[in-house]
């Protein structure tokens, strides 16, 4: 029978057998420590899709609540620009998972080209968004920021986004205030992970460039590939609910 | 459980590139999908009166999940993943869902009737 003295005794020669030097000592395996790591993001990413839930949920109330408001809100975003950033994100996630793809493999060139196309696509997803951005500004439908309502009393009849749209009273073209409230709100929170996740990329091609992730310890590129997914998967929810929904 | 089951469980699983090109081309066409379905009218349904739902939002939402669900199995590897990993993702989703729809169900019924 072993009481904790014989345990003890045993303990440090069992301790020092042969493993990779980023096996930490709490951990069995390698297997188990990428294991509590990979379900570990899962949980961050269940607490980003309750985050991202109270958003899509309060916009699914008001949008029935001030339908429209909410279809002439829409009416003024680009669906072009919005399906061109779609397929700029769709592209960045599959690099993404060629990247993580390489770093299982250990190629370490291949894994810094694609992490480096993923920077690129992120970055080229925002330069739209500011494109976009800089356009609500000039029209003046950024919420509390000398806020027009005449898109939505007096639409545009040259523009054929717009043209069926039948003008909305004083009452209901001020709740387009608060659809664009939601849509600075939801793909601003979105833009915010872009930042953040492109930080993240910039600090990894350095790291992949030293050859940090090629030599068998994948879990961070891994668990990021993960967090720019998510990323990716708010968008495809955003994308429709934002642009398409109200458009025919 | 046995040990070989065990251990297929724990061991790596390396997705082809070949899955990830199907599933980009898939989110694609996905995408080129919803984009064209939202310039057709697909009419509403009135199940109860005063309750109509239209099938545009429907069918927008329905691509949505199956992109959502493609990039989780495939880009995500869930579909290779631990039973404890399918399990988090599968009750985070289905909590989520609840909270959802419990939510719409308490803004839609509250004032039944009276819109």
């Amino acid at each position: 029978m072993l009481d904790s003295r014989t345990i003890a005794q045993v303990a440090p020669e069992t301790d020092h057998h042969e493993h990779p030097p980023y096996l930490r000592h709490h951990f069995e395996s390698t297997e188990q420590q990428a294991d509590a790591a990979g379900f570990a993001m899962w949980l961050f990413l269940l607490t980003e899709v309750m985050f991202f839930g109270g958003l899509f949920t309060a916009y699914l109330i008001y949008r029935n609540w001030y339908y429209p408001a909410f279809v002439a809100g829409s009416h003024q975003l680009s669906i072009p620009l919005g399906g061109f950033n779609t397929l700029l994100l769709i592209t960045s996630s599959f690099t993404m998972a060629m990247g993580v793809w390489c770093a299982e493999t250990r190629r370490k060139s291949g894994l810094v080209l694609c992490l480096i196309l993923t920077f690129i696509l992120g970055i080229g997803f925002l330069g739209v968004k500011t494109v976009e951005y800089r356009e609500k500004l000039e029209k003046h439908h950024v919420p509390g920021f000398h806020f027009s309502l005449q898109s939505f009393t007096h639409p545009d009849t040259t523009n054929p986004a717009t043209k069926n749209d039948l003008p909305l009273g004083d009452d209901m073209a001020q709740h387009v205030e608060l659809y664009f409230s939601l849509y600075f709100l939801m793909t601003g929170m979105h833009a915010v992970h872009m930042i953040i996740g492109i930080a993240i990329l910039g600090f990894m091609i350095f790291r992949a460039r030293a050859g940090a992730y090629t030599s068998g310890h994948v879990t961070f590129v891994e668990n990021f590939g993960l967090y720019w997914h998510f990323v990716d998967i708010i968008w495809i929810f955003l994308f429709p609910l934002l642009y398409l929904i109200s458009r025919h | 459980m046995s040990e070989q089951a065990q251990h297929d469980e724990h061991a790596h699983h390396i997705v082809s590139p070949v899955v990830y090109v199907i599933i980009l081309f898939s989110l694609l066409v996905g995408t080129a999908l919803t984009m064209w379905a939202s310039y057709i009218d697909l009419g509403e349904w009135s199940p109860l009166p005063g309750l109509v739902i239209a099938w545009n939002p429907i069918v927008a939402l329905a691509i949505a999940c199956t992109k959502a669900t493609l990039v989780v199995l495939f880009f995500m590897h869930v579909k290779y993943s631990t039973k404890l990993t399918k399990l988090t993702v599968g009750a985070g989703f289905f909590m989520f869902l609840t909270l959802v729809s419990m939510t719409l169900a308490d803004y839609i019924s509250r004032a039944w009737g009276s819109w």
